[in-house]
């Protein structure tokens, strides 16, 4: 018998954020291995802030990512309020809250109608799409552009901008939002519904699916469905502090990939981390106008499928959209000052939501309030294992398909995970496991 | 006011701006940024601008041709550098979008690590792939007919430029 070998190479996936490939090994009709490889160089930021005084360091950290800037900035503020033991106001926390909603809004809606949508439609993009406003597409595309515009308008009024925001600071908001912009927002986020509800039914009724049992890790707040406080909850029911997330991680030092990977060390070879995670382990916390108006679309959960990702996020984002009309509606907003205090010597982690998945950073300060040593582990980096082995699962089933369809499958399948190459290769870690 | 805008073969088919847009070592806030503007801009920009090469939101691009490049991000390698030329040799107009394209910074970062410790640390990653000894600015690289500086890039100074070139392209008016 003739050995035969073929190896599937894409240079560059497309329509994700940041640069990474594929290789595939086929030998003797079976799936040998497979690399998806994150391609973007690193800029060591958590080398580069050792040094800096702490109160610069969000800000600079913020552009570890631009899409989900607003999440990073935010790891970085809490990890440093907790190395200094400093609580900040109920305001704070809910108009830290009311921002995130709008980040959740526009980088969902961005992944889902502008990088997805054009596989559900069957075009390469959103350039291809109908002109005609009777077309199933355009309206999408043209309902994508209002919710975008939503939630750009919500982090502009919280936090100052939706990318690389100015306001948000240590110990709370450098200027509170003007309260005369919230009834309008409250209008176009109801007037908006309708259409996210358009687009969850668009998700939930494509039919690409790629069913794998995977472990899903998210943060859980018995109280409500939370981006920004809570423990790390699994599938299989175990609970860890967001301070013990670190310790139960197994790092994962890939070598043709610019980004590490990471293994839970309790029960699954593989986890994912994301919004098809939030939604199988924390779907009953959801709004509840959310819950009775996407009822029929919940019933997709808890799922297996990664494709239920895309669905997932089309349903956070009507929570956001919910969420955000109750904190603007309810919200009265005191002239209140950040909290300061003098700076001690701490180490502080801050465990959060990234639109992508849960999102560490952790930041050690000296006495002169001076960074001493900082960590961050991403999303898209702890996804990369369940990845590879979605991939092999996926190449090993359709190998009989034609070398066209597998690619644009294979790019398929790594779009719905929402991946960040941006995120993943800004960090340096060396006590890896080789593989 | 719409001007006539027919291709010199005479087909009814209106003269577009060709242009690609690319992204090296940054955390692509710019690319962001212009899918926000394209909330606004879409419908009209398609009668006028052709994105021949937009990895970030296609998947057929094509290099050649190009009337204005625009791209985002620092140099980090040797390939990063030969991918830049590549692009220059086939743009005739080459636009540095953004802080890290224009100044490199924060991508260069790692230009300024001096301690023997840290360079120890980082080694194996620059050894294992291609970093080249520093990261530059694209200009450092090819030559930049254009800036848009700030991080995200400055709105009115990214639509003035567009603006620039579609006059200069002799395409049609836009907003």
């Amino acid at each position: 018998m003739v050995n035969m070998r073929k190896d599937i190479m894409i240079e560059n996936i497309t329509k994700i954020e940041g640069n990474a490939g594929l290789k595939v090994v086929v030998e003797d009709d079976a799936v040998e291995e497979v690399q998806f490889i994150i391609r973007d160089y690193r800029r060591f930021f958590t080398t580069a802030v050792r040094g800096k005084r702490m109160v610069a360091v969000p800000s600079f950290l913020s552009r570890i990512c631009g899409t989900c800037s607003v999440a990073h900035l935010f790891a970085s503020l809490m990890a440093m309020e907790s190395s200094q033991g400093m609580e900040v106001t109920e305001q704070t926390k809910a108009l830290r809250r009311l921002a995130y909603d709008g980040l959740m809004i526009r980088d969902h809606a961005l992944h889902l109608y502008f990088f997805v949508l054009p596989d559900v439609l069957g075009v390469d993009s959103i350039f291809d799409i109908s002109d005609d406003s009777r077309d199933p597409g355009h309206t999408l595309l043209h309902d994508s552009f209002e919710i975008k515009r939503l939630g750009t308008d919500i982090s502009n009024a919280v936090a100052g901008a939706a990318i690389h925001a100015p306001l948000p600071t240590l110990g709370g908001f450098l200027r509170s939002p003007n309260p005369t912009t919230f009834p309008d927002l409250v209008a176009r986020l109801e007037a908006v519904r309708p259409q996210v509800l358009r687009g969850i039914e668009t998700f939930f009724e494509w039919d690409a699916s790629l069913v794998r049992n995977s472990d899903y890790l998210g943060l859980r707040n018995d109280a409500r469905f939370e981006f920004l406080e809570g423990d790390i909850l699994n599938s299989n029911g175990r609970r860890v502090p967001a301070s013990e997330f670190k310790d139960y991680l197994q790092y994962v030092q890939i070598p043709y990939s610019h980004a590490e990977g990471y293994r839970f060390s309790d029960t699954h070879e593989d986890y994912l981390v994301g919004a098809l995670a939030r939604i199988n382990l924390n779907r009953d916390l959801l709004h509840a106008r959310t819950q009775a108006d996407a009822a029929p679309y919940l019933s997709a959960f808890p799922s297996n499928d990664i494709y239920d990702n895309n669905l997932a996020q089309a349903i956070e984002i009507l929570h956001c959209v919910d969420d955000a009309i109750d904190t603007l509606q309810t919200i009265r907003i005191a002239d209140e000052e950040r909290v300061r205090q003098p700076p001690r010597a701490g180490t502080g982690m801050g465990v959060i939501e990234a639109p992508r998945g849960l999102l560490y950073h952790m930041a050690k300060v000296n006495g002169e309030g001076v960074v001493e040593d900082y960590d961050v582990i991403v999303p898209t980096a702890q996804n990369q294992i369940n990845i590879e082995n979605d991939l092999k699962d996926y190449f090993n089933r359709n190998l009989d398909k034609a070398e066209e369809t597998l690619r644009a499958d294979a790019e398929s399948i790594v779009r719905a995970y929402d991946p960040c190459m941006s995120c993943a290769t800004n960090f340096l870690k060396i006590d890896w496991i080789r593989r | 006011m719409e001007r006539s805008l027919q291709r010199a073969s005479g087909d009814d088919q209106r003269k577009r701006l060709v242009v690609g847009w690319f992204s090296f070592t940054c955390c692509e806030d710019s690319t962001i940024l212009l899918t926000e503007l394209l909330n606004d801009h879409l419908d009209e920009w398609k009668k006028v601008v052709e994105f021949r090469h937009m990895k970030a939101l296609k998947t057929r691009n094509s290099l050649s041709g190009l009337d204005v490049a625009f791209v985002e991000g620092a140099i980090s390698s040797d390939s990063q550098a030969e991918e830049a030329r590549r692009i220059r040799e086939n743009a005739k107009y080459v636009v540095a979008i953004g802080a890290c394209a224009c100044t490199g910074k924060p991508s260069t970062s790692r230009n300024q690590f001096v301690s023997e410790q840290l360079n120890e640390r980082i080694q194996w990653y620059l050894s294992h792939f291609d970093y080249g000894p520093e990261v530059r600015t694209l200009d450092d690289v090819v030559q930049v007919d254009d800036m848009v500086r700030g991080c995200p890039m400055k709105v009115p100074s990214f639509l003035q430029t567009l603006e620039k070139y579609l006059r200069l392209f002799d395409v049609g008016q836009h907003a």
